[in-house]
Protein backbone atom coordinates (compact mmCIF):
# COMPACT_ATOMS: atom_id res chain seq x y z
CA UNK A 1 0.00 0.00 0.00
CA UNK A 2 1.74 3.41 -1.16
CA UNK A 3 1.85 6.37 0.80
CA UNK A 4 -0.54 9.39 0.46
CA UNK A 5 0.11 11.79 2.87
CA UNK A 6 3.57 12.49 4.91
CA UNK A 7 3.56 15.20 7.46
CA UNK A 8 7.15 15.68 8.79
CA UNK A 9 7.59 17.90 12.01
CA UNK A 10 4.15 19.43 11.44
CA UNK A 11 3.87 22.34 13.84
CA UNK A 12 0.67 24.89 14.03
CA UNK A 13 0.15 28.15 15.58
CA UNK A 14 -2.66 30.69 16.05
CA UNK A 15 -1.12 33.66 16.21
CA UNK A 16 1.42 33.15 19.46
CA UNK A 17 -0.46 29.89 20.46
CA UNK A 18 1.24 26.56 19.30
CA UNK A 19 -1.74 23.86 18.73
CA UNK A 20 0.30 21.35 16.94
CA UNK A 21 3.78 20.10 18.09
CA UNK A 22 6.02 17.66 15.60
CA UNK A 23 3.11 15.36 14.13
CA UNK A 24 4.89 13.30 11.89
CA UNK A 25 2.12 11.02 10.28
CA UNK A 26 1.98 8.75 7.11
CA UNK A 27 -1.40 8.40 5.59
CA UNK A 28 -1.55 5.14 2.89
CA UNK A 29 -3.29 5.70 -0.22
CA UNK A 30 -7.01 4.01 -0.18
CA UNK A 31 -7.51 3.77 3.03
CA UNK A 32 -9.55 4.83 5.75
CA UNK A 33 -7.67 6.79 8.02
CA UNK A 34 -9.94 7.81 11.77
CA UNK A 35 -8.24 10.68 13.66
CA UNK A 36 -9.27 10.52 17.63
CA UNK A 37 -8.97 12.73 20.59
CA UNK A 38 -10.63 14.65 22.99
CA UNK A 39 -12.22 17.93 21.96
CA UNK A 40 -9.35 20.44 21.50
CA UNK A 41 -6.28 18.64 20.68
CA UNK A 42 -6.12 19.55 17.41
CA UNK A 43 -7.55 16.72 15.19
CA UNK A 44 -9.17 19.34 13.23
CA UNK A 45 -6.58 21.69 13.27
CA UNK A 46 -4.23 18.96 11.49
CA UNK A 47 -6.82 18.06 9.04
CA UNK A 48 -7.28 22.01 7.86
CA UNK A 49 -3.37 21.86 6.89
CA UNK A 50 -3.70 19.47 4.41
CA UNK A 51 -5.61 21.68 1.65
CA UNK A 52 -4.53 24.55 3.64
CA UNK A 53 -7.40 26.04 3.92
CA UNK A 54 -6.36 27.79 7.42
CA UNK A 55 -5.09 29.86 4.94
CA UNK A 56 -8.35 31.95 4.83
CA UNK A 57 -7.31 33.32 8.34
CA UNK A 58 -4.04 35.51 8.07
CA UNK A 59 -2.90 34.91 11.88
CA UNK A 60 -2.97 31.26 11.11
CA UNK A 61 0.47 29.39 10.28
CA UNK A 62 2.03 26.11 9.47
CA UNK A 63 5.48 24.90 9.45
CA UNK A 64 7.04 21.53 9.13
CA UNK A 65 5.87 19.44 5.48
CA UNK A 66 2.84 17.98 4.40
CA UNK A 67 4.22 15.75 1.73
CA UNK A 68 1.04 14.60 -0.80
CA UNK A 69 2.25 12.08 -3.38
CA UNK A 70 5.99 13.40 -3.07
CA UNK A 71 5.51 17.17 -3.11
CA UNK A 72 5.35 19.23 -0.14
CA UNK A 73 2.53 21.41 -0.54
CA UNK A 74 3.29 23.85 2.18
CA UNK A 75 5.69 24.93 -0.17
CA UNK A 76 4.91 28.75 -1.96
CA UNK A 77 5.08 27.25 -5.32
CA UNK A 78 1.40 25.09 -4.64
CA UNK A 79 -1.47 25.96 -6.69
CA UNK A 80 -4.22 26.36 -3.95
CA UNK A 81 -6.94 25.91 -5.73
CA UNK A 82 -5.54 22.13 -7.82
CA UNK A 83 -5.03 21.37 -4.30
CA UNK A 84 -8.25 22.05 -3.16
CA UNK A 85 -10.01 20.02 -5.65
CA UNK A 86 -7.10 16.86 -5.20
CA UNK A 87 -8.26 17.25 -1.55
CA UNK A 88 -11.55 18.00 -1.13
CA UNK A 89 -13.54 18.66 2.25
CA UNK A 90 -16.30 17.78 4.07
CA UNK A 91 -18.00 19.52 7.02
CA UNK A 92 -19.65 19.12 10.69
CA UNK A 93 -22.52 20.13 9.61
CA UNK A 94 -23.84 19.55 5.90
CA UNK A 95 -23.40 22.79 3.76
CA UNK A 96 -25.36 22.59 0.56
CA UNK A 97 -25.27 25.98 -1.42
CA UNK A 98 -28.48 28.05 -1.60
CA UNK A 99 -29.19 26.55 -5.71
CA UNK A 100 -30.99 23.43 -7.10
CA UNK A 101 -29.37 19.71 -6.33
CA UNK A 102 -27.75 19.80 -9.74
CA UNK A 103 -25.76 22.71 -9.69
CA UNK A 104 -24.56 22.33 -6.10
CA UNK A 105 -22.61 19.55 -7.80
CA UNK A 106 -22.45 21.14 -11.34
CA UNK A 107 -20.58 24.22 -9.55
CA UNK A 108 -17.11 23.00 -8.81
CA UNK A 109 -17.15 21.27 -12.20
CA UNK A 110 -17.97 24.97 -13.43
CA UNK A 111 -14.91 25.90 -11.73
CA UNK A 112 -12.11 23.54 -12.23
CA UNK A 113 -13.53 22.48 -15.91
CA UNK A 114 -14.73 24.02 -19.16
CA UNK A 115 -17.17 21.07 -19.84
CA UNK A 116 -19.95 20.93 -22.56
CA UNK A 117 -23.81 20.79 -21.07
CA UNK A 118 -24.09 17.21 -21.81
CA UNK A 119 -20.74 16.16 -20.28
CA UNK A 120 -21.73 18.39 -17.07
CA UNK A 121 -25.00 16.27 -17.06
CA UNK A 122 -23.22 12.96 -16.82
CA UNK A 123 -20.44 13.93 -14.21
CA UNK A 124 -23.49 15.24 -12.13
CA UNK A 125 -24.91 11.99 -11.89
CA UNK A 126 -21.82 10.03 -11.74
CA UNK A 127 -21.26 11.80 -8.75
CA UNK A 128 -24.63 11.48 -7.31
CA UNK A 129 -24.27 7.92 -7.92
CA UNK A 130 -20.88 7.85 -6.46
CA UNK A 131 -23.04 9.19 -3.56
CA UNK A 132 -25.20 6.85 -3.08
CA UNK A 133 -27.84 9.96 -3.44
CA UNK A 134 -28.78 9.65 -7.07
CA UNK A 135 -32.08 7.00 -6.70
CA UNK A 136 -33.87 9.80 -3.42
CA UNK A 137 -33.05 13.15 -5.79
CA UNK A 138 -32.86 12.26 -9.39
CA UNK A 139 -36.66 13.53 -10.13
CA UNK A 140 -35.86 16.66 -7.86
CA UNK A 141 -32.78 17.39 -9.29
CA UNK A 142 -33.60 21.24 -9.65
CA UNK A 143 -35.30 21.71 -6.46
CA UNK A 144 -33.35 23.08 -3.94
CA UNK A 145 -30.86 21.42 -2.32
CA UNK A 146 -31.49 22.89 0.99
CA UNK A 147 -35.02 21.20 0.97
CA UNK A 148 -33.70 17.82 1.26
CA UNK A 149 -32.99 15.88 4.54
CA UNK A 150 -29.81 16.87 6.88
CA UNK A 151 -28.42 13.26 5.80
CA UNK A 152 -29.21 13.71 2.18
CA UNK A 153 -27.71 17.35 2.18
CA UNK A 154 -24.40 15.41 3.52
CA UNK A 155 -24.26 13.23 0.84
CA UNK A 156 -25.04 16.18 -1.21
CA UNK A 157 -21.75 17.84 -0.17
CA UNK A 158 -19.84 14.61 -0.70
CA UNK A 159 -21.08 14.10 -4.44
CA UNK A 160 -20.11 18.06 -4.71
CA UNK A 161 -16.74 17.09 -3.59
CA UNK A 162 -16.22 13.91 -5.16
CA UNK A 163 -17.29 15.35 -8.73
CA UNK A 164 -14.11 17.19 -8.85
CA UNK A 165 -12.31 14.22 -8.77
CA UNK A 166 -10.15 14.63 -6.04
CA UNK A 167 -7.69 12.28 -4.90
CA UNK A 168 -8.06 12.78 -0.39
CA UNK A 169 -11.18 13.00 0.82
CA UNK A 170 -10.96 15.14 4.29
CA UNK A 171 -14.25 14.61 7.01
CA UNK A 172 -14.50 16.35 9.81
CA UNK A 173 -16.84 14.96 11.86
CA UNK A 174 -19.42 14.52 8.95
CA UNK A 175 -21.98 12.12 10.64
CA UNK A 176 -22.11 14.13 13.95
CA UNK A 177 -25.64 16.49 13.49
CA UNK A 178 -27.37 13.44 11.17
CA UNK A 179 -29.66 10.72 13.04
CA UNK A 180 -28.19 6.89 13.05
CA UNK A 181 -29.97 5.97 9.87
CA UNK A 182 -28.18 8.62 7.91
CA UNK A 183 -24.73 7.70 9.55
CA UNK A 184 -25.36 4.31 8.61
CA UNK A 185 -25.50 5.64 5.02
CA UNK A 186 -22.36 7.60 5.08
CA UNK A 187 -20.71 4.86 6.85
CA UNK A 188 -21.51 2.69 3.71
CA UNK A 189 -20.90 4.97 1.53
CA UNK A 190 -17.19 5.70 2.71
CA UNK A 191 -16.59 2.13 2.54
CA UNK A 192 -17.40 2.09 -1.49
CA UNK A 193 -15.55 5.45 -1.60
CA UNK A 194 -11.86 4.03 -0.25
CA UNK A 195 -11.12 2.19 -3.15
CA UNK A 196 -10.85 6.15 -5.22
CA UNK A 197 -9.74 7.79 -2.53
CA UNK A 198 -7.65 8.25 0.53
CA UNK A 199 -10.45 9.13 3.52
CA UNK A 200 -8.79 10.97 6.70
CA UNK A 201 -11.93 11.35 9.28
CA UNK A 202 -11.98 13.20 12.56
CA UNK A 203 -14.64 11.41 14.44
CA UNK A 204 -15.66 11.71 18.49
CA UNK A 205 -17.45 8.49 17.72
CA UNK A 206 -15.01 5.53 18.99
CA UNK A 207 -17.64 3.10 17.61
CA UNK A 208 -17.27 4.69 14.18
CA UNK A 209 -13.38 5.07 13.96
CA UNK A 210 -13.43 1.27 15.07
CA UNK A 211 -15.99 0.25 12.55
CA UNK A 212 -14.95 2.39 9.25
CA UNK A 213 -11.07 3.09 9.50
CA UNK A 214 -8.39 0.79 8.45
CA UNK A 215 -5.92 3.28 10.44
CA UNK A 216 -6.28 5.16 13.81
CA UNK A 217 -4.74 8.30 14.62
CA UNK A 218 -4.64 9.13 18.98
CA UNK A 219 -4.08 13.02 19.23
CA UNK A 220 -3.77 14.62 22.61
CA UNK A 221 -2.74 18.43 23.32
CA UNK A 222 -1.64 19.08 19.39
CA UNK A 223 0.78 15.81 19.68
CA UNK A 224 0.20 12.59 17.85
CA UNK A 225 0.22 9.63 21.16
CA UNK A 226 -0.31 6.54 19.19
CA UNK A 227 -1.58 5.81 15.56
CA UNK A 228 -1.37 2.22 13.94
CA UNK A 229 -4.04 -0.45 12.78
CA UNK A 230 -7.79 -0.06 13.63
CA UNK A 231 -7.69 -3.47 14.59
CA UNK A 232 -4.68 -2.84 17.30
CA UNK A 233 -5.62 0.50 18.48
CA UNK A 234 -8.90 -0.87 19.49
CA UNK A 235 -7.86 -4.32 20.79
CA UNK A 236 -4.07 -3.77 22.27
CA UNK A 237 -3.28 0.02 22.42
CA UNK A 238 0.31 0.60 23.47
CA UNK A 239 -0.15 3.87 25.05
CA UNK A 240 -1.57 4.16 28.61
CA UNK A 241 -3.14 8.07 27.45
CA UNK A 242 -4.85 6.21 24.07
CA UNK A 243 -5.98 3.14 26.09
CA UNK A 244 -7.65 5.53 28.77
CA UNK A 245 -9.10 7.53 26.28
CA UNK A 246 -10.77 4.36 24.40
CA UNK A 247 -11.92 2.90 27.16
CA UNK A 248 -13.73 6.33 28.50
CA UNK A 249 -11.24 6.51 31.76
CA UNK A 250 -9.61 9.68 30.44
CA UNK A 251 -9.25 12.85 32.70
CA UNK B 1 -21.04 4.87 31.47
CA UNK B 2 -17.76 4.25 33.16
CA UNK B 3 -18.65 3.55 36.62
CA UNK B 4 -21.50 1.34 35.19
CA UNK B 5 -18.99 -0.37 33.12
CA UNK B 6 -16.87 -0.94 36.16
CA UNK B 7 -19.66 -2.38 38.54
CA UNK B 8 -20.75 -4.43 36.04
CA UNK B 9 -16.99 -5.91 35.50
CA UNK B 10 -16.41 -6.03 38.72
CA UNK B 11 -19.72 -8.13 39.41
CA UNK B 12 -18.95 -10.31 36.53
CA UNK B 13 -15.37 -10.71 38.02
CA UNK B 14 -16.91 -12.15 40.96
CA UNK B 15 -19.43 -14.42 39.38
CA UNK B 16 -16.52 -16.33 37.38
CA UNK B 17 -14.44 -16.36 41.09
CA UNK B 18 -17.48 -18.16 42.37
CA UNK B 19 -17.89 -20.17 39.69
CA UNK B 20 -14.03 -20.85 39.80
CA UNK B 21 -14.21 -22.28 43.56
CA UNK B 22 -17.05 -24.83 42.24
CA UNK B 23 -15.08 -26.29 38.54
CA UNK B 24 -12.03 -26.72 41.44
CA UNK B 25 -13.50 -28.29 44.19
CA UNK B 26 -15.62 -30.57 41.37
CA UNK B 27 -12.05 -31.98 40.43
CA UNK B 28 -10.89 -32.05 43.68
CA UNK B 29 -13.87 -34.32 44.73
CA UNK B 30 -13.69 -36.74 41.67
CA UNK B 31 -10.35 -37.01 42.46
CA UNK B 32 -11.40 -38.30 46.03
CA UNK B 33 -13.71 -40.41 44.56
CA UNK B 34 -11.34 -42.24 42.63
CA UNK B 35 -8.87 -42.50 45.36
CA UNK B 36 -11.27 -43.73 47.96
CA UNK B 37 -13.71 -45.35 45.53
CA UNK B 38 -16.12 -43.24 47.24
CA UNK B 39 -19.82 -43.05 45.83
CA UNK B 40 -21.00 -40.15 47.74
CA UNK B 41 -18.56 -38.03 46.53
CA UNK B 42 -19.01 -39.42 43.03
CA UNK B 43 -22.56 -38.64 43.75
CA UNK B 44 -22.06 -34.94 44.93
CA UNK B 45 -19.57 -34.25 42.06
CA UNK B 46 -22.66 -35.31 39.86
CA UNK B 47 -25.45 -33.45 41.37
CA UNK B 48 -22.90 -30.16 41.65
CA UNK B 49 -22.50 -29.91 38.02
CA UNK B 50 -26.19 -28.49 37.25
CA UNK B 51 -24.98 -25.61 39.28
CA UNK B 52 -21.77 -24.78 37.11
CA UNK B 53 -24.11 -25.34 34.35
CA UNK B 54 -26.50 -22.49 35.49
CA UNK B 55 -23.82 -20.52 36.24
CA UNK B 56 -22.23 -20.46 32.43
CA UNK B 57 -25.34 -19.58 31.46
CA UNK B 58 -25.85 -16.95 34.11
CA UNK B 59 -22.12 -15.47 33.07
CA UNK B 60 -22.75 -15.48 29.19
CA UNK B 61 -25.78 -13.77 29.81
CA UNK B 62 -24.08 -10.90 31.94
CA UNK B 63 -20.78 -10.53 28.97
CA UNK B 64 -23.46 -10.51 26.10
CA UNK B 65 -25.31 -7.95 28.16
CA UNK B 66 -22.19 -6.00 28.74
CA UNK B 67 -20.70 -6.31 25.21
CA UNK B 68 -24.23 -5.06 23.76
CA UNK B 69 -24.70 -1.92 26.37
CA UNK B 70 -21.25 -0.41 26.38
CA UNK B 71 -18.84 -1.84 23.43
CA UNK B 72 -15.65 -2.01 25.28
CA UNK B 73 -12.99 -1.80 23.49
CA UNK B 74 -9.22 -2.44 24.53
CA UNK B 75 -8.23 -4.29 28.03
CA UNK B 76 -12.51 -3.52 28.74
CA UNK B 77 -13.00 -5.85 25.61
CA UNK B 78 -9.97 -7.76 26.84
CA UNK B 79 -11.26 -8.59 30.18
CA UNK B 80 -14.77 -9.57 29.03
CA UNK B 81 -14.09 -11.92 26.26
CA UNK B 82 -11.47 -13.79 28.63
CA UNK B 83 -14.47 -14.03 31.36
CA UNK B 84 -16.70 -15.09 28.20
CA UNK B 85 -14.50 -17.90 27.23
CA UNK B 86 -13.21 -18.89 30.75
CA UNK B 87 -16.44 -19.80 31.80
CA UNK B 88 -17.17 -22.65 28.60
CA UNK B 89 -13.93 -24.28 30.02
CA UNK B 90 -14.80 -24.07 33.53
CA UNK B 91 -18.33 -25.62 32.29
CA UNK B 92 -16.40 -28.30 30.73
CA UNK B 93 -13.92 -28.77 34.10
CA UNK B 94 -17.05 -29.35 35.34
CA UNK B 95 -18.28 -31.95 32.44
CA UNK B 96 -15.08 -33.66 32.87
CA UNK B 97 -15.22 -34.01 36.94
CA UNK B 98 -18.59 -35.87 36.15
CA UNK B 99 -17.33 -37.80 33.73
CA UNK B 100 -14.57 -38.93 36.14
CA UNK B 101 -16.81 -39.58 38.93
CA UNK B 102 -19.27 -41.59 36.70
CA UNK B 103 -16.27 -44.47 36.68
CA UNK B 104 -16.20 -44.65 40.53
CA UNK B 105 -18.90 -47.53 40.62
CA UNK B 106 -17.01 -49.47 38.03
CA UNK B 107 -13.53 -49.26 39.78
CA UNK B 108 -15.04 -50.48 43.04
CA UNK B 109 -16.34 -53.33 41.53
CA UNK B 110 -12.47 -54.60 41.03
CA UNK B 111 -11.51 -53.42 44.42
CA UNK B 112 -10.88 -56.64 45.40
CA UNK B 113 -9.33 -58.43 42.51
CA UNK B 114 -5.68 -58.85 41.92
CA UNK B 115 -5.01 -56.76 38.75
CA UNK B 116 -2.24 -54.40 38.87
CA UNK B 117 -4.31 -50.91 40.01
CA UNK B 118 -4.14 -47.24 38.23
CA UNK B 119 -2.60 -44.85 40.55
CA UNK B 120 -3.83 -41.70 39.51
CA UNK B 121 -2.43 -39.28 42.81
CA UNK B 122 0.71 -37.72 40.79
CA UNK B 123 -1.79 -36.70 37.53
CA UNK B 124 -4.56 -35.36 39.71
CA UNK B 125 -2.48 -33.87 41.61
CA UNK B 126 -0.55 -32.01 38.49
CA UNK B 127 -3.80 -31.43 36.75
CA UNK B 128 -5.76 -29.83 39.76
CA UNK B 129 -2.43 -27.42 40.52
CA UNK B 130 -2.30 -26.41 36.79
CA UNK B 131 -5.86 -25.25 37.29
CA UNK B 132 -5.70 -23.71 40.55
CA UNK B 133 -2.60 -21.56 39.16
CA UNK B 134 -4.18 -20.96 36.11
CA UNK B 135 -6.67 -19.38 37.95
CA UNK B 136 -4.80 -18.12 40.21
CA UNK B 137 -2.86 -16.45 37.54
CA UNK B 138 -6.32 -14.86 36.13
CA UNK B 139 -7.05 -13.18 39.61
CA UNK B 140 -3.52 -12.05 40.19
CA UNK B 141 -3.24 -11.06 36.81
CA UNK B 142 0.22 -12.74 36.82
CA UNK B 143 1.51 -13.39 33.75
CA UNK B 144 4.84 -15.51 34.67
CA UNK B 145 2.74 -17.84 36.47
CA UNK B 146 0.43 -18.49 33.55
CA UNK B 147 3.41 -19.25 31.45
CA UNK B 148 4.70 -21.66 33.69
CA UNK B 149 1.36 -23.12 33.81
CA UNK B 150 1.66 -23.84 30.02
CA UNK B 151 4.90 -25.48 30.05
CA UNK B 152 3.53 -27.83 33.00
CA UNK B 153 0.86 -29.78 30.53
CA UNK B 154 3.70 -32.05 28.56
CA UNK B 155 4.06 -33.74 32.01
CA UNK B 156 0.38 -34.54 32.25
CA UNK B 157 0.73 -35.53 28.40
CA UNK B 158 3.54 -38.05 29.03
CA UNK B 159 1.49 -40.04 32.11
CA UNK B 160 -1.93 -40.27 29.76
CA UNK B 161 0.76 -41.88 27.31
CA UNK B 162 2.16 -44.25 29.32
CA UNK B 163 -1.49 -45.06 30.60
CA UNK B 164 -2.40 -46.00 27.23
CA UNK B 165 0.67 -47.86 27.08
CA UNK B 166 -0.25 -49.52 30.09
CA UNK B 167 -4.05 -50.07 29.52
CA UNK B 168 -3.22 -51.97 26.28
CA UNK B 169 -0.50 -54.39 27.67
CA UNK B 170 -2.60 -54.85 30.75
CA UNK B 171 -5.97 -55.30 29.31
CA UNK B 172 -3.89 -58.74 26.80
CA UNK B 173 -2.75 -59.95 30.50
CA UNK B 174 -6.17 -59.55 31.70
CA UNK B 175 -8.55 -59.48 29.39
CA UNK B 176 -11.38 -60.25 32.02
CA UNK B 177 -10.62 -56.82 33.88
CA UNK B 178 -10.73 -54.90 30.37
CA UNK B 179 -14.05 -53.05 32.12
CA UNK B 180 -11.13 -51.51 34.93
CA UNK B 181 -8.86 -50.76 32.33
CA UNK B 182 -10.85 -48.90 30.01
CA UNK B 183 -12.61 -46.46 32.92
CA UNK B 184 -9.12 -46.14 34.07
CA UNK B 185 -8.01 -45.00 30.46
CA UNK B 186 -11.36 -42.81 30.31
CA UNK B 187 -10.54 -41.25 34.01
CA UNK B 188 -6.49 -40.89 32.32
CA UNK B 189 -8.16 -39.04 29.86
CA UNK B 190 -10.52 -36.39 31.20
CA UNK B 191 -7.56 -35.81 33.90
CA UNK B 192 -5.55 -35.25 30.90
CA UNK B 193 -8.07 -32.95 29.49
CA UNK B 194 -7.99 -31.24 32.64
CA UNK B 195 -4.62 -29.69 32.03
CA UNK B 196 -5.41 -28.85 28.33
CA UNK B 197 -8.23 -26.76 29.68
CA UNK B 198 -5.98 -25.52 32.49
CA UNK B 199 -3.11 -24.47 29.47
CA UNK B 200 -5.81 -22.76 27.57
CA UNK B 201 -6.96 -20.66 30.84
CA UNK B 202 -3.23 -19.95 30.92
CA UNK B 203 -3.36 -18.64 27.43
CA UNK B 204 -6.32 -16.70 27.90
CA UNK B 205 -4.15 -14.62 30.79
CA UNK B 206 -1.41 -13.99 28.16
CA UNK B 207 -3.46 -12.56 25.93
CA UNK B 208 -5.76 -10.36 28.46
CA UNK B 209 -2.92 -9.29 30.21
CA UNK B 210 -0.54 -8.87 27.02
CA UNK B 211 -2.88 -8.57 24.03
CA UNK B 212 -1.23 -11.48 22.13
CA UNK B 213 -2.87 -14.58 21.09
CA UNK B 214 -0.55 -17.31 22.28
CA UNK B 215 -2.81 -20.39 21.52
CA UNK B 216 -1.47 -22.78 19.05
CA UNK B 217 1.73 -21.17 19.56
CA UNK B 218 4.01 -23.94 21.20
CA UNK B 219 4.31 -27.34 20.58
CA UNK B 220 2.58 -29.73 23.07
CA UNK B 221 3.70 -33.25 22.27
CA UNK B 222 0.63 -34.22 21.91
CA UNK B 223 -0.59 -37.60 20.50
CA UNK B 224 -3.72 -38.13 18.55
CA UNK B 225 -3.91 -42.07 19.09
CA UNK B 226 -7.10 -41.18 21.50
Amino acid sequence: MGIKIQTQNLNFFYGNHQALFDNNLVIPANQITAVIGPSGCGKSTHLRVYNRIFELYREQKATGEVIIDGKNILDNDVDVLELRRKVGMIFQKPTPFPMSVFDNVAYPLNLHYKLDKKAIEERVEQALRGASLWDEVKDKLYSSGLALSGGQQQRLCIARTIASEPEILLMDEPTSAIDPVATLKIEELMDSLRERFTIVIVTHNMQQAARISDQTVFFYKGRIIEYGQTKDIFTNPKNKQTEEYITGRFS
Amino acid sequence: MNGHFNNALKSLQGMLGTMSVYAEEAVRLSGKAIDELSVASAMQVIEGDEKLNSMENEIEEECLKILALYQPVASDLRNVVTILKVNSELERVGDLAVNIAERVRSLDSFKNSNIEKFDFNKMLQLSCGMLKDALDSLVYHNIILAQEVITRDEKVDIIHRDNYGIVRTFIIKHPNSAEYYLNGLTISRCLERVADIATNIAEDVIYLESGSIVRHCHETGKTNEL
